[in-house]
């Protein structure tokens, strides 16, 4: 995404198009994990209602997940109207604004992956 | 075919160069390796510690050259870290309600 944004300071158009679709893919392939995570584990009898640990794993995992999904349909938006010339405004600017919302979300999965994953209940 | 309005103002070069973004990627990977050898590796008592003092320089790294923000005026890092240090505060608090740390 970083590069993305550089390339748009720099208005580099292809190299904007092009890392804004790789961070989509990158993304996308990250949303597909989760799915493949939750039915594992959905599967193995970890439900929702399981235990506090299990709906605070869904729900802070999930939640995010829902924000990578908006992401990753901004990202896409934005590619179109890029490439039909739809933006308002500086382009820079705004692929930016996206970049800053794709990272925060990026920060709360620092977060979440040592409290959640690597921290033992 | 580049259409970048000429009243374009915010379009000048800040921040590191791309091989500096992917140097900083490269460095937040292997934090992140570093991290998940926890998962296999006995660290002791350096356990917690370790895993939190990695997770926070991973968090300060995406911030300040990800999102910009060393390169940004010093108003923004202060607005951003005077909310996060009030969060991490509330949270606390919060915790302690519960007798979290006792």
């Amino acid at each position: 995404m970083v590069l993305a944004v550089s390339a748009a300071h720099k208005r580099d158009d292809r190299s904007t198009n092009l890392w804004i679709l790789i961070t989509a893919l990158l993304g996308t392939t990250f949303v597909g994990g989760q799915v493949y995570e939750f039915t594992a584990f959905y599967n193995e009898g970890m439900g929702f209602s399981t235990s506090l640990f299990s709906s605070s794993f869904f729900v802070l995992t999930g939640f995010h997940g829902v924000h990578v999904t908006v992401g990753i349909i901004m990202l896409l938006a934005l590619r179109g109207m890029l490439k039909n010339n739809k933006v308002p405004g500086s382009r820079s600017e705004t692929v930016e604004m996206i970049g800053l919302y794709w990272h925060f979300v990026d920060i709360v999965w620092i977060i979440i992956f040592t409290l959640i994953y690597l921290i033992p209940a | 075919m580049n259409t970048t309005p000429a009243t374009d103002s915010h379009a000048t070069e800040h921040g590191l160069s791309t091989v500096g973004y992917v140097r900083i990627a490269l460095i937040l990977a292997a934090i992140t390796g570093l991290e998940v050898s926890t998962y296999y590796v006995d660290f002791g008592r350096l356990f917690l510690p370790a895993l939190l003092i990695m997770m926070a320089i991973k968090f300060v790294m995406v911030v300040s050259y990800f999102m910009h923000l060393k390169f940004d005026n010093k108003v923004f890092s202060w607005l951003f870290y005077t909310g996060l240090v009030l969060a991490v505060g509330v949270y606390c608090a919060a915790l302690a309600t519960f007798k979290f740390f006792g």
